[in-house]
């Protein structure tokens, strides 16, 4: 007897819907044969048997939602033994659930929301689709080009629906030619358009940081005033899952560096989206980076097409008087949960999303570190000369006074981000690391 | 729609006969040559007494090829080049006060002082620059025409890089995607022959760049760039071309640069003779002075009038170049960003 498995069809997928069964109870399957298809946020993929046998029992309906990767979905009998081994079926939902957990009730009010706006829950990928389309509805200058941006519906499908609303005039699907299509796009900002430039991560961009930092971010300076460049570059940024060194990689301090950019990486929803629409909206070049292992999180997103986010503000995300922990995107979450774990454990941190790196909001911090007087840094990024380290030398430069320990860091390792998974998880920034770089800061340890 | 031109060397399409264009209008031709030539002079002049800084490259010897494309461009066209820029932004009909000043690094250039030689730009002129980064400008000028595309505007991006630029693989990024989108850009390869020392035939494995679009169908034809009616004519083609929705079009400007790469370079890569050779026998502003005199177009006396003229505008720009303030300490830190208006 061989149970079938919910496959993961992507490195950062935790659940699915199962579509489609393609055989009945009492079918011969073999292997190769199409079985059921799924869905999941970002495709629809056909499962195929890797055994062949008898279908015993469907275990999942046709049509539900929410099944966990790893489940049992069928039952096969008798066939050949070259079954894989089931792992153990209660280890699969606890294993998905801390990732998944929504982390948006630490913060009770939102001094930036109207009173009385309502709250809807938004995915990120959604929240940064819906960012683009309300600001093509309102502006016919913004486009958005990249690679399946279009047809394809988006390689992490964050453009789902825009090519059936806009048509192809907007939504252009490029060649695979990163450094040609950021100039391209460039080119376009100077003759007054406002493009929206995807790059499927911002891996592949390096390919074209020449024009992001030549072409896009110089020239208002160096023309005197007389051109912009109002371009908006985005994609995933930062370590997926088990895809190594060369698809992991945060970038954030690499463009930070830059005068005439701006950089942005929100960490939830509904800055997502009002970033974005921001961004959108920036006569300046921003690089704005998301992160796949978001893309699936729900957060609460205020209602209507009006949600814009100031660029260059930090968001004070957890109040707490005995450590400030600083991150953005998705370490802002680890952030979070660490501060749950000192909670219990007696020390009140305060956490704060920096949200925009360049110009970076270090009076959030400073105000804060005036009253913790202790600072751990989050970052996904490697230490040297990091986000870490600018966040770090502003505070001694504005709040010296204020410090009462060494501030500490939590970064990548500095090593190339490794493949296997107890390497990986050794090497980037985790909870218990950042539990134990608060503790040691507090003298706690 | 577009067919699939073979790339192919012209001489054979009837050049537009000299006395169908006016008098005035060769006459202008012949100003706009010798307004680079003689400015560039200067500018090597200015080089040598430390008022200008750092790169300087200049267009002597190159003249007809932005004169010649700019006279067939209509209103609205765009312009954008790498940064041996000077004589396109004059052709643009860029103020000389203002690129002399930039040169000079001062308050009245046109970029403040803050771009200089390989950096500015003109709004009002549409020229785009003024790029530092050898093969930049071919996707930022595709990019222009896919902005005149997106807006059905007609107009052609006129994107100039050199022999060098044409090796490096964005300009192929950019072939690719204006053939496939049948962009309005009229890419024009100036080949001087030198990768700054280094030869065509020692840095590229195919020496003619008219083929270069070959793969991507993008037609392309050979040009005596040293010939400003020459240049005109096969512009006027190229931009017809681009303009009915056909797609790119490239030119491949064969001409010679009389100087070194940059001020720095003593060009010993090539010999005296050679250059002697050239400037003897197609250089572009005597050759149109021989035609205008041969054709009776003009006399020695209205040559004479245009030749103290240029040197007049030539000498204010440089006076102006060096009298202009230096920029104000407090323009440091403007224009970094755009202020929003949010």
């Amino acid at each position: 007897m061989t149970d079938i498995l919910m496959p993961a069809l992507s490195p950062t997928m935790e659940e699915g819907t199962l579509a489609k069964w393609h055989v009945k109870v009492g079918d011969t399957v073999a292997a190769g044969d199409v079985i059921a298809e799924i869905e999941t946020d970002k495709a629809t993929m056909e499962v195929e048997a890797v055994d062949e046998g008898v279908v015993e029992a469907l275990l999942v309906e046709a049509g539900a939602e929410g099944v966990k990767v790893n489940v049992p979905i069928a039952r096969l009998s008798g066939g050949s033994s070259s079954a894989r081994p089931a792992p153990p079926s209660a280890a699969a939902p606890e294993a998905a659930a801390p990732v998944t957990a929504p982390m948006a009730a630490v913060v009770a009010a939102d001094p930036e929301l109207p009173e009385g706006v309502t709250m809807v829950k938004t995915t990120v990928r959604d929240a940064l689709r819906d960012a683009m389309a309300e600001e093509m509805r309102r502006d016919d200058s913004v486009f958005l080009m990249g690679e399946e941006v279009a047809q394809y519906q988006g390689a992490y499908k964050v453009s789902r629906g825009l090519l059936e609303e806009f048509g192809e005039r907007r939504v252009i699907d490029t060649p695979i030619t990163e450094h040609g299509f950021a100039g391209l796009g460039v080119g376009a900002a100077m003759a007054g358009l406002k493009p929206i430039v995807e790059f499927m991560t911002w891996n592949f961009a390096m390919q074209a940081i020449d024009h992001i930092i030549n072409s896009a971010a110089k020239t208002h300076y160096m023309s005197g005033g007389q051109i912009t460049t109002p371009v908006v570059f985005r994609g995933p940024n930062g370590a997926a899952s088990r895809v190594a060194a060369q698809h992991s990689q945060d970038y954030a301090a690499w463009y930070a560096h830059v005068p005439g950019l701006k950089v942005v990486a929100p960490y939830d929803a509904a800055d997502a989206k009002g970033l974005l629409k921001a961004a959108i909206r920036d006569p300046n070049p921003v690089v704005f980076l998301e992160h796949e292992m978001l893309y699936g999180q729900e957060f609460d997103v205020p209602e209507g097409d009006d949600h814009v986010v100031p660029i260059g503000r930090a968001k004070v995300r957890r109040t707490g008087t005995d450590v400030t922990l600083v991150g953005y995107s998705r370490m802002v979450g680890l952030a979070l949960k660490a501060a749950e774990l000192l909670a219990a454990e007696g020390i009140e941190a305060e956490v704060i999303d920096l949200r925009t790196l360049r110009p970076m909001d270090h009076a959030t911090v400073v105000e804060s570190v005036r009253k913790t007087h202790r600072l751990v840094t989050i970052e996904e990024g490697w230490g040297p000369m990091g986000v870490g380290a600018e966040v770090i030398a502003r505070v001694i430069e504005h709040g010296f006074d204020y410090l009462d320990a060494p501030p500490a860091r939590v970064c990548q390792e500095d090593v190339p981000l490794p493949y296997a998974a107890n390497l990986e998880a050794a090497s980037l920034p985790s909870v218990d690391k950042i539990v134990t770089a608060a503790k040691a800061v507090a003298y706690r340890a | 729609m577009a067919r699939a031109k073979q790339a192919a060397k012209t001489g054979a399409p009837p050049a537009e006969a000299a006395e169908s264009l006016g008098k005035d209008r060769l006459l202008g031709f012949y100003r706009d040559m010798l307004l680079i030539r003689r400015f560039e002079e200067r500018a090597g002049q200015l080089y040598g007494m430390g008022l200008i800084g750092g790169f300087c490259h200049l267009y002597i010897g190159q003249e007809a090829i932005a004169v010649g494309v700019q006279s067939i461009q209509e209103e609205g066209d765009q312009v954008i080049t790498a940064y041996r820029d000077h004589g396109h932004m004059l052709a643009c009909g860029m103020d000389p006060n203002e690129v002399m000043a930039e040169l000079t690094g001062r308050s009245g250039g046109s970029s403040k002082g803050k771009g200089g030689s390989m950096h500015m730009f003109s709004r009002e002129a549409n020229f785009y620059g003024g790029h530092g980064i050898v093969g930049a400008p071919a996707p930022l000028g595709t990019g222009l025409a896919l902005a005149n595309r997106y807006r059905n505007n007609g107009k052609v991006a006129f994107t100039y890089f050199g022999d060098g630029a044409a090796n490096q693989g964005q300009v192929y990024e950019s072939f690719n995607m204006a053939a496939l989108w049948k962009l309005p850009v009229v890419y024009l390869i100036e080949n001087n022959q030198y990768a700054m020392g280094t030869s065509l035939e020692r840095s590229s494995s195919e020496t003619h760049m008219y083929k270069r679009g070959t793969s991507f169908r993008i037609p392309g034809e050979e040009v005596d760039g040293m010939d400003v009616l020459a240049v005109r004519d096969a512009a006027k083609r190229a931009a017809a071309h681009a303009r009915n929705g056909e797609g790119p079009f490239i030119l491949e400007m064969k001409t010679y640069r009389y100087r070194g790469h940059s001020m720095s370079d003593p060009a010993k890569y090539r010999t005296r003779e050679e250059v002697e050779e050239v400037r003897k026998t197609r250089d572009p502003i005597e050759h149109l002075r021989e035609q205008l005199e041969r054709d009776g177009v003009a006399d020695e006396a209205t040559l004479k009038a245009i030749d103290a003229e240029v040197k007049r505008i030539v000498a204010d720009a440089a006076e102006f170049a060096r009298t202009s303030p230096e920029p104000e300490l407090s323009e440091l830190y403007t224009e970094v960003y755009v202020e929003a208006a949010q």
